[in-house]
């Protein structure tokens, strides 16, 4: 009974926060805890451009809405999707127990990179074969970037300026100031053709300082779709290698995913490295591969000679240490099984199609939606942009009212997930577009 | 190669030259470069008391029980899928790490004063703790660490816009805390100041404050000072066993309701390593103010890796949400600490058997994974050359890395480097 009181005098004086067992005095309020904040002026900040659009859905009560916001392949039946290669994987993975979660080393998983650069480059790439090309496993396409980012701005001995396509994904101009670039744009998108603004772009290349920076979209340009041909690809690589000596930084996120063929989406990233000069590469696993949430990348940094690439590797793993120290192994581990596996290889391809081909005929049903309502406008740029998004046209004001009367979710520039149509969606889509288009003409 | 264009012209940067041909050689990572020697070591016997890494008694790495029924239910649940997780990660997690480290009863978390986001183990929530204060802490930009610490602290923060200084911390005479000379220190360095400091188990010297020492510290922080108190915490439940004893000096900190920062590590405790799982807390004196920070806080993130991996932190949340298998880590954590405790016993008495010159006591008296042996540069090197026993040059062993077989090894090595290099 009496060690039941002294119990419950103990739990008493904790709540009162009295040290009964140490002796120590009571704690009281520091004067500095009647004080202010040291963060009391800190601002609200407003929710990211893109990933805020899935909180707003998110908060949408009505069993309507549609989530064209955030680039996440949805299946016919608009759910996410775990590839059948990447479940095999997992199992493989978990069945062997000769595994554990020791730290990888700072560049990461190095079957993994081999593995990468393979998939990028080709297996035959010449600039593999001469030991010039250093890949260290990061954070998907964000984490590459920002590490390529960091290392550019500490050891580039051109000028310390990257430049952006306009539009761009909005996080690249995020990115690159806090890696320690100065970010500017060069012309892209021509909104009058809804194609590429090729002679603007060449313009601003020209007239930008030789030496620097030029972040390329590998492929399935994020926001607009609208890729250059061969020849314009061709003319680009001329002007930044033959005339202004710029560096080439590829963000690679949709290998696979914009045409249904890895190497064909790989054309671009491979004529530039294969001419010899020095090229950055950021990959992503997040889409092709639908590991999003495990953050699958890697960085590759193509230089002139192996000397070069060895020591630049031996500095990429001190931008990485105080970041994170080392890269998370499932996801990595997953795409190293399955690279590695021919079989799984070539499963996996035959899914990738199948996503990059459901997409193809979104574009179509979508089409044809708009065709059949006789929507006013030019609608052919649903067809001829590639990959994931679709950049609609729309405007800010009719974006916001799509989403008010008809739950349709997508970014304010008027860019929409392709992967989150289906055809149960399609025509909800195309009644909200002609009715925005009608009500809010251009 | 297909297409039909003329063939390449090599560039004439290709021809000129690397713009990186002036890049240095950088040398090996002190810590991760002991185990890369390591491995090129072809003797049999080789140890390695580098890597703060659990290893068993047969000197393995061990996956935990709970882990790994935690990882088999997540993969064999078909509900679940891989899509992004939000900018701070895992609400679930983040709500369960933040009563892990300050108590399910906490006053702070009942008043919604604290913001928590799932961040990359260790490392990414100091990185990510550090932007944050460099961007917008209203104090002094400048965060003391002490005396050492892990060499990591001393690359993160600077790196992330933060003057780093340190205070005295370590006493080698003694082998023990500096308390009068890390007061001083706190005393005269800039009010508001940020001040780095270690939860438990301090690393590299095992050396931790006494609860009167950490009082004495608050109050020179909280009533002298007014610094703002960052807490790496990399080894709850690690040191002494339990996870409540090894979160006093954080939850003391808290309770007398001043602002905190708190970078929580599942590496160890969970051994989740390689998943890179951890937390920051950031603990502020008004509801309204977390709300805010929390906005900016996914401004830091984003423009760094977006949003962080899902693995980890849902076995994490599996554990700590499941009554049966908390328990179940809680022992097989204890079992964990209780080894590496043993081993600390079993070297003191085998450097007393062997009667090797010098006070061994320290073995026993620090706390956690390391102890720091105060062996000299010159008798670390003897030991790895003649021995093959590896540790950071700055006499740091890995208790873990131990066991009873190497325990009379490396008892024996010692004895030899302490006799030839007095």
């Amino acid at each position: 009974m009496e060690a039941v009181h002294n119990r419950r005098i103990a739990s008493l004086a904790r709540h009162l926060c009295l040290e009964v067992d140490t002796g120590l005095p009571s704690i009281s309020f520091s004067p500095t805890s009647a004080s202010r904040s040291s963060f009391g002026h800190v601002k609200q900040a407003p929710e990211d451009p893109i990933l805020g659009v899935t909180v707003e859905y998110n908060k949408d009560p009505s069993p309507m809405k549609v989530n064209l916001g955030v680039g996440a392949y949805r299946t016919e039946e608009g759910k996410p999707l775990v590839l059948n290669v990447v479940r095999k994987a997992e199992e493989q993975l978990l069945a062997d127990r000769s595994r554990n979660k020791e730290y990888l080393p700072i560049t990461g998983i190095a079957q993994f990179n081999k593995l990468s650069a393979e998939l990028i480059l080709g297996s035959d790439s010449p600039a593999i074969a001469q030991k010039r090309v250093v890949t260290a496993q990061c954070l998907s396409g964000t984490g590459s970037l920002r590490v390529g980012g960091e290392f550019i701005a500490h050891h580039y001995s051109g000028p310390k300026i990257i430049y952006v396509p306009a539009p761009t994904w909005g996080n690249h101009l995020k990115i690159f100031p806090l890696a320690g670039l100065e970010t500017r744009t060069y012309r892209y998108y021509n909104p009058k053709t809804r194609g590429l603004d090729y002679q603007g772009m060449i313009e601003d290349l020209r007239a930008a300082p030789n030496g620097a920076v030029v972040l390329l979209h590998a492929c399935a340009h994020n926001p607009t779709g609208v890729d250059p041909t061969k020849d314009e690809w061709e003319g680009i690589r001329n002007v930044v290698r033959n005339e202004k000596q710029q560096l080439p930084f590829f963000d690679s996120a949709y290998q696979g995913f914009a045409s249904g063929s890895l190497d064909t989406d790989a054309w671009a990233v491979r004529r530039f490295v294969n001419d010899g000069g020095e090229t950055f590469i950021a990959q992503s696993y997040a889409k092709n591969m639908g590991l999003y949430g495990e953050r699958v990348g890697a960085l590759s940094i193509v230089a002139t000679d192996p000397a070069v690439a060895a020591r630049v590797e031996s500095q990429v793993k001190l931008v990485i240490r105080p970041m994170y120290s080392n890269p998370p192994t499932y996801g990595a581990a997953i795409v190293a099984n399955i690279l590695s596996n021919r079989a799984l290889f070539e499963e996996w391809k035959v899914e990738l199609k199948a996503m990059a081909d459901r997409i193809i005929s979104m574009r179509h049903q979508l089409f044809d939606a708009l065709t059949a309502r006789r929507t006013p406008g030019n609608w052919t740029h649903i067809l001829n942009q590639i990959g994931m998004f679709t950049f609609t046209g729309l405007n800010k004001q009719q974006v916001e009212y799509m989403t008010r009367d008809y739950h349709i979710y997508m970014t304010l520039d008027g860019r929409i997930s392709m992967a989150g149509l289906s055809s149960r969606t399609v025509p909800q889509l195309a009644d909200a577009i002609h009715s925005a288009v009608i009500k809010f003409s251009n | 190669m297909q297409d039909s264009m003329a063939s390449l012209s090599v560039s004439p940067a290709a021809a000129g030259g690397s713009c990186f041909a002036h890049v240095q050689q950088a040398p090996e990572d002190p810590i991760l470069g002991i185990t890369v020697a390591f491995n090129k070591d072809p003797s049999p016997v080789k140890v390695n008391l580098g890597v703060g890494a659990y290893r068993t008694e047969d000197g393995k790495p061990l996956l935990l029980n709970v882990v790994r029924q935690a990882e088999l239910h997540l993969v064999s649940d078909e509900s679940r899928n891989k899509e992004y997780l939000g900018i701070t990660g895992i609400v679930h997690f983040n709500k369960l790490s933040a009563q892990l480290i300050l108590g399910s009863d906490s006053p702070a978390i009942a008043e919604n004063r604290v913001v928590t986001a799932q961040c990359l183990s260790g490392t990414g929530s100091l990185r990510v703790g550090g932007e944050f204060l460099g961007r917008h802490y209203s104090g002094q930009k400048i965060i003391y660490v002490p005396s050492p610490t892990w060499g990591n602290h001393l690359k993160i923060f600077p790196l992330a816009g933060l003057e780093a200084r340190t205070y005295r911390y370590y006493d080698p005479r003694t082998k023990g805390l500096d308390y009068e000379g890390m007061l001083e220190d706190l005393r005269a360095a800039p009010n508001g100041s940020i001040l780095l400091l270690h939860a438990c188990a301090h690393n590299p010297t095992g050396v931790d404050p006494s609860q009167e020492q950490w009082e004495g510290i608050r109050r020179v922080v909280r009533e002298e000072k007014q610094f703002l108190p960052f807490f790496d915490c990399a080894y709850q439940g690690f040191a002494s066993g339990s996870l409540d004893n090894d979160a006093w000096a954080v939850r003391r900190f808290v309770g007398d309701g001043g602002e905190v920062f708190v970078a929580q590590s599942y590496a160890k405790n969970m051994g989740l390593y390689a998943e890179r799982v951890g937390a920051l807390s950031i603990i502020v004196k008004e509801p309204a103010v977390a709300t805010r920070v929390e906005s900016q806080l996914k401004l830091v993130i984003r423009p760094m890796y977006s949003t962080p991996p899902t693995h980890g932190a849902s076995i994490v949340t599996l554990i700590l949400s499941s009554k049966k298998w908390f328990e179940e880590w809680k022992e097989e954590l204890k079992a964990m600490a209780d080894r590496i405790r043993s081993m600390r016993h079993e070297l003191f008495n085998a450097l007393k058997e062997r009667q090797t010159p010098g006070n061994w006591e320290h073995i026993l008296n620090q706390i956690g994974m390391f102890t720091f042996t105060g062996l000299s540069k010159e008798q670390v090197e003897y030991m790895r050359r003649e021995d093959h026993i590896y540790m950071t040059l700055d006499g740091r062993i890995s208790m873990a890395g131990l066991n009873s077989r190497t325990v009379p090894q490396v008892a024996d090595a010692i004895h030899r480097a302490v006799v030839k290099f007095s």
